[in-house]
């Protein structure tokens, strides 16, 4: 039986239904300290003094660390990636003499309790020279750093063709303002690590609930001086992402310092509000794009300038902009296209990709442009989109457009774009629920049905690396370089191998997230851990059966094509009885083997090196309904088509889309990290921050089609990011036509209650009590 | 410790999924942070500290509660139930969280603890809940990874399961 493909139940569920996860605050070491942070209470102020022998003095407390301690370790990060067109900074462990955001880091206080150190927190005195901070995207705002007195990090055009003339060409063109405000991952476990300091073996080792132990193993070696051998960085049990844990924080250098300095072991969870406070952010964007087009609904021309709000430090340099700016044109043919975008610096949290990273707001951007285009040429919105998606026989498709790695173009490698636009339709039955909806605001009721189209870059490189062995017990297993936040890799990576290898999902135990497993890793995010990470375990896994093979034929004294397989048995065809196992091949490849030409070890390691990306396509479709009085949005009906290639896992897939959506819903219609003038934050808690649930999500319909990937051994495409990408704009497309002509147009995200009160149209009849 | 030397120290006893636990502690201790970090108990999430994800939730008494919001010495003489003891001390698992295997309806398992004692609490009460009124008793449960629709599903598993198994009135 083959097991990719399988709607396999999870390998991890048992572990973590019972309470026996083992996340990063879950970890207690014999006499571990805990560390609490002093966060910037300004959003940009000069630090004057800091007076910390109060909180020194307080019972409990073992230290008190300000930037004045860190010495070398001081340093700021680096940037991943560098961009030529990147004007960067980046934190440091602490801040130094200035606080760029509310909530910067600024002293850490280690006790022998977290009671007692947040006890000494309220004891640390920081006197401050406050100064006017950047809290806009406009021109002339205060520097956020003193070289780059105009705030810009970075400007970039991306283009194809002749922008100008296609526009001046054109029968028609309009155009849009357009803006997308902030939002955050927001992971149910917050971050975390718990380091411990071995003297003896000069070894660090920490805990990390992070999405890249990789990267943070080196940023530690490299800022406390230490070889990367003595660095083990493990991502244990992780409750979850979302980009959230995709960089490298200063928490992730400073905790293992404070272990290293005071020789014992130290643990710091982030609570609800650091989180709120520091963790990356994203989204928000001002765009004003311009398209031409014919009478028929045809693009020809395009032309989109952005504003991105970067935040006060930049550890992921450029990548956002040049997501969105990138992936623009999306699932579209457009010949002509300029994409263009600066992006500012702003005194508040740094902004780095969570779930979609970019790619929601060029989703946004070019559906709004879509419906734009099919209200003014009186045409139908899926009509006008079927009319302009590359085709079938397109594929591979060149966008002409750059993309965010400088790698080459964004090419779309494969899929069908109609087929799945198409079928998301029938699914929906999306011409009778028009009418159907059309019937009803007839009759007083605001209901609307959507649309929208998107494509997704999935499986980044550069590459990912797989460790496969069996043991002299036979055990088999799958070190990955990916490490995994929910997304149930242990599971599909065990499928993936058990394919390989002749044996089942249960007979491979899959480790991620261990810097002691496989010594290069990349990590977990840009939806590629099935994909790069798959690559590497089937490849290591084939090279581990191809050397069980050849063992066993030596062993048994027969030739490969005379054995049979079964499980972790291989037998001679001709004579069953006469057997050899995995766990036999494992000890024979221990002992003598250059008799047998072979490397010692039942074992390989492999790395995938994908030549490109690989984009995964769909459509989803939307029934909404608001409530006249309230604008509440109420979601009747949610379609999905979506193709991701080859599915390991398609319960998997499944739970990853409607997740997906899930959250995109929630950066749509709820979820706004909201500063005040002066850069304090407004929505510090859930009571202020509502994430969605489970009245706000409905049940989704998911329809798959398999298109392979041509770049990868098994077919595969991500799907991490997809379910997130087009739901703002597939709301914004129902919510526009349930209020009608008359109504507003939507043209920013998220819609709150009160932007939502404003698109419903004037004189409404909601009083006749129709239902 | 954890906290001041000079706060007064108050003995408590607690019937924890089962079994009586005895420790002495400061009156700010919270519940969660007896359970996780004196007894080890780490099936309980801490996932906002301010009573609003419903990750932290454990029976005490039978009512879900956020153990976040609640001091350990509030529960003295009290039973409390965690997701340690939801399958009794067998290693097989509870129906609900086979039904929550079968369905998918975990992912990350950060949120799982809370919403499974949620759960069990509400389908004692509510046997043959809709999928509105489940829906509407997670509400306070929330969940970043699974979108809900794998919960709901599960939960409706396990309250037709409940009522096949359950003896006769």
């Amino acid at each position: 039986m083959k097991f990719v493909g399988d709607r396999h139940l999870r390998k991890e569920d048992p572990r973590l239904l019972t309470g026996r996860g083992r996340y990063v605050g879950d970890i207690a070491l014999p006499g571990m300290l805990h560390a609490v942070l002093l966060r910037s209470a300004h959003a940009h102020a000069r630090i004057l003094r800091v007076d910390a022998d109060p909180a020194r003095a307080h019972p409990g407390v073992v230290d008190v660390v300000t930037f004045a301690e860190l010495g070398a370790a001081g340093r700021a990060f680096p940037m991943v990636p560098p961009h030529a067109e990147l004007r960067g900074h980046n934190f440091a462990p602490l801040a130094g003499d200035r606080v760029r955001f509310v909530g910067e880091a600024v002293a850490a206080v280690v006790a022998e309790s977290r009671y007692a150190a947040e006890d000494a927190r309220d004891l640390l005195e920081i006197e401050y020279e406050v100064l006017p901070s950047a809290q806009t995207l406009a021109p002339g705002a205060p520097a956020v750093h003193d070289d780059i007195r105009d705030n810009v990090a970075g400007r970039v055009t991306l283009a194809r063709g002749d922008v100008e003339a296609a526009l001046r060409a054109a029968p028609r063109v309009a155009s849009l303002r357009l803006r997308i405000g902030r939002g955050g991952g927001q992971p149910m476990e917050t971050r975390g690590l718990v380091a411990d300091w071995n003297a003896a073996l000069g070894q660090l080792t920490v805990w990390a609930s992070s999405q890249v132990p990789h990267q943070i193993r080196q940023f530690i070696a490299d800022l406390l001086d230490l070889a990367p051998h003595q660095v083990r960085v493990i991502a244990p049990d992780v409750g979850g992402g979302f980009g959230a844990k995709l960089i490298v924080y200063p928490e992730d250098v400073l905790i293992p310092f404070l272990a290293r300095r005071l020789a014992r072991p130290v643990r710091w969870i982030e609570d609800r509000l650091e989180h709120m406070l520091a963790a990356t952010q994203e989204r928000e964007q001002e765009h004003e794009v311009t398209v031409g087009f014919d009478d028929a609904g045809r693009l020809l021309a395009l032309r989109d300038r952005f504003v991105h709000d970067t935040g006060a430090y930049t550890p992921r340099g450029l990548v956002v902009p040049l997501l969105t700016a990138s992936m623009l044109t999306g699932p579209y043919r457009i010949a002509a296209v300029e994409s263009s975008f600066e992006s500012r610096y702003t005194h508040r949290v740094p902004v780095t990709p969570y779930r979609g990273a970019g790619q929601p707001q060029a989703v946004f951007v070019i559906e709004r442009v879509l419906d734009l285009v099919a209200r003014e040429t009186g045409r139908d919105r899926a009509q006008v989109r079927l009319a302009n998606l590359v085709r079938a026989e397109d594929m591979p498709w060149d966008t002409g457009l750059p993309n965010y790695r400088g790698s080459g173009h964004v090419v779309l490698d494969s899929g069908d774009l109609p087929s799945v636009l198409r079928r998301a339709l029938e699914s929906a039955r999306y011409d009778a629920r028009a009418a159907e909806a059309a019937d009803a605001r007839a009759r007083g009721r605001l209901l609307g049905v959507g649309v929208a189209c998107y494509v997704e870059l999935t499986g980044v490189g550069p590459f990912e690396s797989a460790r496969v062995r069996v043991d002299a017990a036979g055990r088999i297993t799958a070190w990955s370089g990916v490490s995994t936040q929910g997304q149930g890799l242990e599971t599909t990576l065990a499928q993936v191998a058990a394919d390989e290898l002749g044996v089942t999902p249960e007979d491979v135990t899959v480790i991620t997230g261990d810097t002691a497993g496989v010594e290069h890793g990349t990590g977990s995010f840009a939806s590629r851990a099935a994909v790069v990470g798959g690559s590497a375990v089937a490849l290591a896994a084939r090279d581990v059966h191809a050397k069980a093979r050849l063992l066993a034929a030596r062993a048994l004294g027969v030739a490969e094509a005379d054995l049979e397989q079964a499980g972790a048995t291989f037998a001679d065809r001709r004579r069953p009885e006469r057997h050899v196992t995995f766990a036999e091949l494992a000890r024979l490849a221990g002992a003598a083997t250059a008799a047998l030409g072979v490397e010692p070890g039942l074992e390989s390691t492999r790395f995938f090196q994908p030549t490109d990306m690989t984009y995964s396509s769909g459509a989803h479709v939307a029934l909404v309904e608001l409530d006249p009085l309230s604008a509440a949005v109420r979601i009747l009906g949610y379609w999905i088509s979506h193709d991701s290639g080859r599915l390991i896992n398609p319960l998997i897939v499944e739970g990853q889309l409607q997740g997906g959506v899930a959250l995109g819903i929630g950066s749509a219609l709820l979820e706004e990290i909201a500063y005040d003038e002066a850069g304090q934050l407004l929505a510090g808690s859930y009571m202020d921050y509502l994430l969605p649930t489970a009245t706000d999500v409905p049940t989704m319909v998911i329809d798959h089609l398999e298109t392979l990937s041509p770049l990868n051994p098994l077919g595969l495409k991500g799907v991490g990011e997809s379910g997130t990408l087009p739901v703002p704009a597939v709301l914004a497309s129902a919510i526009e036509d349930a209020v009608g002509p008359r109504g507003g147009r939507v043209t920013r995200m998220p819609l709150g209650p009160a932007r939502l009160l404003d698109l419903l149209p004037p004189g409404l009849p909601g009083s006749d009590g129709s239902p | 410790m954890t906290g001041r030397p000079d706060a007064a120290l108050h003995d408590i006893a607690v019937i924890v999924n089962g079994a009586e636990r005895r420790a002495r502690v400061i009156p700010r201790l919270l519940l969660a942070d007896l359970l996780r970090e004196e007894w080890g108990l780490t099936g309980t999430h801490l996932g906002c500290e301010h009573g609003a994800c419903g990750a932290c939730t454990v029976l005490v008494d039978g009512d879900p509660t956020r153990s976040c919001l609640v001091f350990a010495v509030q529960v003295d003489g009290c039973r409390v139930d965690t997701v340690e003891g939801l399958a009794g001390n067998g290693p097989g698992l509870h129906p609900l969280q086979q039904a929550f295997r079968a369905r998918h309806a975990l992912q990350c398992g950060f949120c799982t603890p809370g919403i499974l004692m949620t759960l069990v609490a509400y389908l004692r009460l509510h046997p043959s809940p809709s999928e509105t009124e489940i829906r509407e008793a997670l509400s306070g449960n929330l969940c970043r990874c699974t979108g809900y629709q794998h919960i709901v599903q599960a939960a409706l598993d396990a309250a037709v399961a409940g009522r096949e198994t359950a003896p006769p009135a």
